[in-house]
Protein backbone atom coordinates (compact mmCIF):
# COMPACT_ATOMS: atom_id res chain seq x y z
CA UNK A 1 0.00 0.00 0.00
CA UNK A 2 1.84 3.34 -1.03
CA UNK A 3 1.20 6.49 1.40
CA UNK A 4 -1.45 7.92 -1.15
CA UNK A 5 -3.39 4.98 -1.03
CA UNK A 6 -2.86 4.92 2.65
CA UNK A 7 -4.47 8.91 3.04
CA UNK A 8 -7.45 7.89 0.50
CA UNK A 9 -8.56 4.91 2.89
CA UNK A 10 -8.01 7.11 5.54
CA UNK A 11 -10.43 9.89 3.67
CA UNK A 12 -12.38 7.67 2.79
CA UNK A 13 -12.93 5.53 5.86
CA UNK A 14 -16.22 5.00 7.51
CA UNK A 15 -15.45 7.25 10.08
CA UNK A 16 -14.18 10.02 8.23
CA UNK A 17 -16.87 9.58 5.84
CA UNK A 18 -19.71 10.13 8.70
CA UNK A 19 -17.57 12.78 9.78
CA UNK A 20 -17.87 15.34 6.84
CA UNK A 21 -21.39 14.36 6.59
CA UNK A 22 -21.60 16.90 9.47
CA UNK A 23 -20.86 20.34 8.57
CA UNK A 24 -20.20 21.61 12.12
CA UNK A 25 -17.48 19.15 12.96
CA UNK A 26 -14.83 19.98 11.34
CA UNK A 27 -14.72 23.71 12.73
CA UNK A 28 -15.35 22.46 15.57
CA UNK A 29 -12.19 19.93 15.78
CA UNK A 30 -10.71 23.40 14.53
CA UNK A 31 -11.46 25.30 17.64
CA UNK A 32 -10.10 22.90 19.65
CA UNK A 33 -6.61 22.91 17.61
CA UNK A 34 -6.75 26.40 18.07
CA UNK A 35 -7.29 25.82 22.11
CA UNK A 36 -4.42 23.98 22.14
CA UNK A 37 -2.41 25.90 20.13
CA UNK A 38 -3.24 29.03 22.28
CA UNK A 39 -1.80 26.98 25.50
CA UNK A 40 1.24 25.48 23.49
CA UNK A 41 2.49 28.97 22.81
CA UNK A 42 2.37 30.40 26.60
CA UNK A 43 3.98 26.84 27.48
CA UNK A 44 6.65 27.64 24.82
CA UNK A 45 7.33 31.25 25.02
CA UNK A 46 7.59 31.17 29.11
CA UNK A 47 10.75 29.13 28.65
CA UNK A 48 11.94 30.73 25.39
CA UNK A 49 11.55 34.48 26.57
CA UNK A 50 13.52 33.43 29.51
CA UNK A 51 16.07 31.91 27.43
CA UNK A 52 16.10 35.14 25.84
CA UNK A 53 17.16 37.16 28.93
CA UNK A 54 13.20 38.41 28.70
CA UNK A 55 10.24 38.15 30.34
CA UNK A 56 10.75 36.29 33.84
CA UNK A 57 14.33 36.79 33.52
CA UNK A 58 14.71 36.69 37.49
CA UNK A 59 13.38 32.72 37.49
CA UNK A 60 16.08 29.74 36.67
CA UNK A 61 14.79 28.62 33.25
CA UNK A 62 14.83 24.90 34.57
CA UNK A 63 12.33 25.73 36.81
CA UNK A 64 9.87 27.67 34.75
CA UNK A 65 10.45 24.41 32.47
CA UNK A 66 9.34 22.17 35.00
CA UNK A 67 6.56 24.54 35.62
CA UNK A 68 5.06 24.63 31.89
CA UNK A 69 6.27 20.94 31.22
CA UNK A 70 2.67 19.55 31.88
CA UNK A 71 0.77 22.56 29.45
CA UNK A 72 3.40 21.47 27.15
CA UNK A 73 2.82 18.30 26.70
CA UNK A 74 -1.01 18.52 27.54
CA UNK A 75 -1.53 20.73 24.83
CA UNK A 76 0.89 19.07 22.71
CA UNK A 77 -1.55 15.07 23.13
CA UNK A 78 -4.82 17.77 22.08
CA UNK A 79 -3.09 19.00 19.15
CA UNK A 80 -1.84 16.29 17.98
CA UNK A 81 -5.16 13.93 18.37
CA UNK A 82 -7.32 16.92 16.98
CA UNK A 83 -4.58 17.45 14.18
CA UNK A 84 -4.97 13.54 13.01
CA UNK A 85 -8.56 14.19 12.77
CA UNK A 86 -8.34 17.60 11.02
CA UNK A 87 -5.76 15.74 8.62
CA UNK A 88 -7.91 12.72 7.56
CA UNK A 89 -10.93 14.76 6.68
CA UNK A 90 -8.74 15.99 4.03
CA UNK A 91 -5.65 13.42 3.46
CA UNK A 92 -5.59 13.30 -0.04
CA UNK A 93 -5.71 17.03 -0.08
CA UNK A 94 -2.83 17.31 2.12
CA UNK A 95 -0.62 14.28 -0.19
CA UNK A 96 -0.38 16.56 -2.88
CA UNK A 97 0.46 20.14 -0.35
CA UNK A 98 4.05 20.88 -0.40
CA UNK A 99 3.49 23.16 2.86
CA UNK A 100 1.61 20.15 4.49
CA UNK A 101 5.00 17.76 4.12
CA UNK A 102 7.17 21.31 5.62
CA UNK A 103 4.65 21.58 8.59
CA UNK A 104 5.06 17.58 9.43
CA UNK A 105 8.86 18.08 8.98
CA UNK A 106 8.60 21.20 11.43
CA UNK A 107 6.40 19.63 13.52
CA UNK A 108 8.99 16.56 14.00
CA UNK A 109 11.96 18.96 14.39
CA UNK A 110 10.32 21.07 16.82
CA UNK A 111 9.29 18.12 19.35
CA UNK A 112 12.24 16.46 19.03
CA UNK A 113 14.66 19.76 19.46
CA UNK A 114 12.24 21.07 22.58
CA UNK A 115 12.88 17.40 24.67
CA UNK A 116 16.69 17.06 23.75
CA UNK A 117 18.76 19.66 23.11
CA UNK A 118 16.22 22.62 24.76
CA UNK A 119 15.62 20.61 27.77
CA UNK A 120 19.73 19.78 28.37
CA UNK A 121 20.19 23.74 27.56
CA UNK A 122 16.95 24.74 30.59
CA UNK A 123 18.56 22.62 32.89
CA UNK A 124 21.65 23.47 32.38
CA UNK A 125 21.96 25.43 35.54
CA UNK A 126 24.57 29.13 35.79
CA UNK A 127 26.81 26.92 33.48
CA UNK A 128 29.20 28.24 30.32
CA UNK A 129 26.97 26.23 28.51
CA UNK A 130 24.17 28.03 29.57
CA UNK A 131 25.44 31.18 29.07
CA UNK A 132 26.68 30.90 25.44
CA UNK A 133 23.01 28.23 24.08
CA UNK A 134 20.27 29.91 26.03
CA UNK A 135 19.56 32.31 22.88
CA UNK A 136 20.65 30.54 19.83
CA UNK A 137 18.24 27.18 21.37
CA UNK A 138 15.30 30.45 21.98
CA UNK A 139 15.81 30.90 18.45
CA UNK A 140 15.95 27.87 16.69
CA UNK A 141 12.62 26.95 19.31
CA UNK A 142 10.68 30.12 18.76
CA UNK A 143 11.51 29.73 14.51
CA UNK A 144 10.99 25.58 14.34
CA UNK A 145 6.92 26.54 16.04
CA UNK A 146 6.76 29.91 14.34
CA UNK A 147 7.35 27.29 11.01
CA UNK A 148 4.75 25.04 12.09
CA UNK A 149 2.42 27.80 12.60
CA UNK A 150 2.89 29.23 9.21
CA UNK A 151 2.91 26.72 7.49
CA UNK A 152 -0.15 24.99 9.09
CA UNK A 153 -1.91 28.27 8.47
CA UNK A 154 -0.86 27.34 5.28
CA UNK A 155 -2.32 24.11 4.19
CA UNK A 156 -6.15 25.48 5.48
CA UNK A 157 -6.19 28.35 2.63
CA UNK A 158 -8.02 27.51 0.06
CA UNK B 1 -25.87 57.75 11.64
CA UNK B 2 -26.64 54.40 12.40
CA UNK B 3 -23.70 51.33 12.89
CA UNK B 4 -25.19 49.62 9.20
CA UNK B 5 -25.07 52.75 7.34
CA UNK B 6 -20.76 53.10 8.79
CA UNK B 7 -20.39 50.06 7.80
CA UNK B 8 -22.60 50.20 4.73
CA UNK B 9 -19.61 53.18 3.92
CA UNK B 10 -16.61 51.57 5.08
CA UNK B 11 -17.06 48.76 2.87
CA UNK B 12 -17.49 51.04 -0.09
CA UNK B 13 -14.04 53.39 0.53
CA UNK B 14 -11.39 52.14 -1.95
CA UNK B 15 -9.00 50.86 0.89
CA UNK B 16 -11.80 47.82 1.64
CA UNK B 17 -12.38 47.33 -1.80
CA UNK B 18 -8.66 47.19 -2.33
CA UNK B 19 -8.10 44.70 1.06
CA UNK B 20 -11.30 42.32 0.20
CA UNK B 21 -9.97 41.58 -3.38
CA UNK B 22 -6.31 41.58 -2.99
CA UNK B 23 -4.55 37.97 -3.70
CA UNK B 24 -2.58 37.73 -0.30
CA UNK B 25 -2.72 40.58 1.49
CA UNK B 26 -5.61 39.56 3.00
CA UNK B 27 -4.73 36.10 3.72
CA UNK B 28 -1.27 37.60 5.29
CA UNK B 29 -3.87 39.64 7.65
CA UNK B 30 -5.48 36.48 8.48
CA UNK B 31 -2.37 34.77 9.41
CA UNK B 32 -0.83 37.50 11.41
CA UNK B 33 -4.30 37.47 12.99
CA UNK B 34 -3.96 33.78 13.87
CA UNK B 35 -0.59 33.96 15.06
CA UNK B 36 -1.12 36.88 17.90
CA UNK B 37 -2.68 33.22 19.08
CA UNK B 38 0.36 31.73 19.75
CA UNK B 39 1.90 34.66 21.43
CA UNK B 40 -0.67 36.94 22.65
CA UNK B 41 -3.25 34.35 24.31
CA UNK B 42 -0.15 31.93 25.58
CA UNK B 43 1.22 34.49 27.59
CA UNK B 44 -1.92 35.44 28.82
CA UNK B 45 -3.04 32.16 29.30
CA UNK B 46 0.11 31.70 31.42
CA UNK B 47 -0.67 34.53 33.98
CA UNK B 48 -4.14 33.50 34.02
CA UNK B 49 -2.81 30.14 35.48
CA UNK B 50 -0.67 31.77 37.86
CA UNK B 51 -3.53 34.03 39.47
CA UNK B 52 -5.50 30.65 39.64
CA UNK B 53 -2.48 29.25 41.79
CA UNK B 54 -2.32 26.64 38.75
CA UNK B 55 1.70 27.28 37.48
CA UNK B 56 4.60 29.00 38.47
CA UNK B 57 3.09 28.83 41.96
CA UNK B 58 6.78 29.54 42.91
CA UNK B 59 6.68 32.93 40.91
CA UNK B 60 5.27 36.49 42.61
CA UNK B 61 2.13 37.06 41.14
CA UNK B 62 3.69 41.08 40.35
CA UNK B 63 6.79 39.58 38.76
CA UNK B 64 4.83 37.59 36.19
CA UNK B 65 2.21 41.05 35.57
CA UNK B 66 5.18 43.16 34.99
CA UNK B 67 7.62 41.01 33.01
CA UNK B 68 4.74 39.78 31.02
CA UNK B 69 2.48 42.18 30.62
CA UNK B 70 4.08 43.72 28.12
CA UNK B 71 4.60 41.06 25.73
CA UNK B 72 0.66 40.42 26.21
CA UNK B 73 -0.14 44.18 25.79
CA UNK B 74 2.17 44.36 22.72
CA UNK B 75 0.59 40.94 21.13
CA UNK B 76 -2.77 42.61 21.67
CA UNK B 77 -2.09 45.38 19.48
CA UNK B 78 -1.34 43.63 16.70
CA UNK B 79 -4.23 40.94 17.40
CA UNK B 80 -6.43 43.94 17.31
CA UNK B 81 -4.51 45.90 14.20
CA UNK B 82 -5.11 43.09 12.30
CA UNK B 83 -8.73 42.07 13.77
CA UNK B 84 -9.44 45.78 12.28
CA UNK B 85 -8.28 45.08 9.26
CA UNK B 86 -9.86 41.92 8.63
CA UNK B 87 -13.39 43.50 9.86
CA UNK B 88 -12.41 46.70 7.01
CA UNK B 89 -11.93 44.20 4.59
CA UNK B 90 -15.70 43.21 4.94
CA UNK B 91 -17.19 45.26 7.21
CA UNK B 92 -20.92 44.17 5.77
CA UNK B 93 -20.57 40.54 6.19
CA UNK B 94 -19.21 40.77 9.87
CA UNK B 95 -21.78 43.36 10.75
CA UNK B 96 -24.39 40.03 10.05
CA UNK B 97 -22.43 37.56 11.52
CA UNK B 98 -23.76 36.42 14.41
CA UNK B 99 -20.40 35.01 15.84
CA UNK B 100 -18.67 38.11 15.09
CA UNK B 101 -21.54 39.94 17.35
CA UNK B 102 -20.86 37.66 19.68
CA UNK B 103 -16.94 37.82 20.30
CA UNK B 104 -17.31 41.76 20.00
CA UNK B 105 -19.47 41.43 23.13
CA UNK B 106 -17.68 38.62 24.52
CA UNK B 107 -13.82 41.00 24.26
CA UNK B 108 -15.52 43.52 26.29
CA UNK B 109 -16.43 41.53 29.00
CA UNK B 110 -13.00 40.60 28.77
CA UNK B 111 -11.76 43.97 29.16
CA UNK B 112 -14.33 44.61 31.57
CA UNK B 113 -12.89 41.62 33.86
CA UNK B 114 -9.58 43.05 33.28
CA UNK B 115 -10.66 46.62 34.89
CA UNK B 116 -12.27 44.74 37.59
CA UNK B 117 -9.07 42.56 38.05
CA UNK B 118 -7.05 45.51 38.24
CA UNK B 119 -9.01 48.19 40.31
CA UNK B 120 -9.73 45.50 42.82
CA UNK B 121 -8.05 42.30 43.73
CA UNK B 122 -4.58 43.39 42.09
CA UNK B 123 -4.32 46.87 44.54
CA UNK B 124 -3.62 44.43 46.79
CA UNK B 125 -1.46 42.47 45.38
CA UNK B 126 1.37 43.05 48.27
CA UNK B 127 -0.79 41.11 50.61
CA UNK B 128 -1.03 37.75 48.62
CA UNK B 129 1.68 38.31 45.91
CA UNK B 130 3.70 35.41 47.26
CA UNK B 131 0.94 32.88 47.62
CA UNK B 132 1.08 30.19 45.49
CA UNK B 133 -2.84 30.23 45.16
CA UNK B 134 -3.84 33.35 44.90
CA UNK B 135 -7.21 34.90 47.18
CA UNK B 136 -10.68 33.81 45.34
CA UNK B 137 -11.19 36.98 43.90
CA UNK B 138 -7.77 36.80 41.50
CA UNK B 139 -8.45 33.12 40.82
CA UNK B 140 -11.74 34.16 39.36
CA UNK B 141 -10.60 36.80 37.40
CA UNK B 142 -7.90 34.13 36.14
CA UNK B 143 -10.42 31.40 34.97
CA UNK B 144 -12.87 34.20 33.85
CA UNK B 145 -10.39 35.67 31.68
CA UNK B 146 -9.47 31.83 30.48
CA UNK B 147 -13.39 30.93 29.51
CA UNK B 148 -14.23 34.19 27.62
CA UNK B 149 -10.94 33.63 26.08
CA UNK B 150 -11.65 30.33 25.00
CA UNK B 151 -14.93 31.54 23.78
CA UNK B 152 -13.60 34.41 21.87
CA UNK B 153 -11.54 32.25 19.86
CA UNK B 154 -14.71 29.77 19.88
CA UNK B 155 -16.74 32.12 18.39
CA UNK B 156 -13.59 34.00 15.83
CA UNK B 157 -13.10 30.32 14.16
CA UNK B 158 -16.80 29.90 13.40
CA UNK B 159 -17.23 33.25 12.12
CA UNK B 160 -17.11 31.52 8.17
CA UNK B 161 -19.45 29.11 9.47
CA UNK B 162 -22.62 30.92 9.86
CA UNK B 163 -24.41 29.68 7.60
CA UNK B 164 -23.89 25.89 8.72
CA UNK B 165 -25.45 26.78 11.86
CA UNK B 166 -28.03 29.52 11.16
CA UNK B 167 -29.43 28.85 8.01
Amino acid sequence: MSLLELFQWLEYSSLLVAMRSSPWLFPVIATIHLLGLAVLGGAVLVVDLRLLGLGLSRQPPAQLARDAQPLLLGSLVIMLLTGLLLFMCFATKYYYLTAFWVKLASLFLAVVFTFTIRRRVVTAGETTLRAMWSRPTALVSVSLWASVLLTGRLIGFP
Amino acid sequence: MSLLSICDWLAMTPGSVALHESRYLYLIVLTVHVMTLFVFVGIAVMLNLRLMGVTMSRVPVSEVVGRLLPWIVAGFLVMVISGLLLFYADPLEKYGNLFFRAKMGLLVLAGVNVWVFYTTAYRRVVEWDLDPVPPGRARLAGGVSLVLWAAIITAGRMIPYQAYWFD
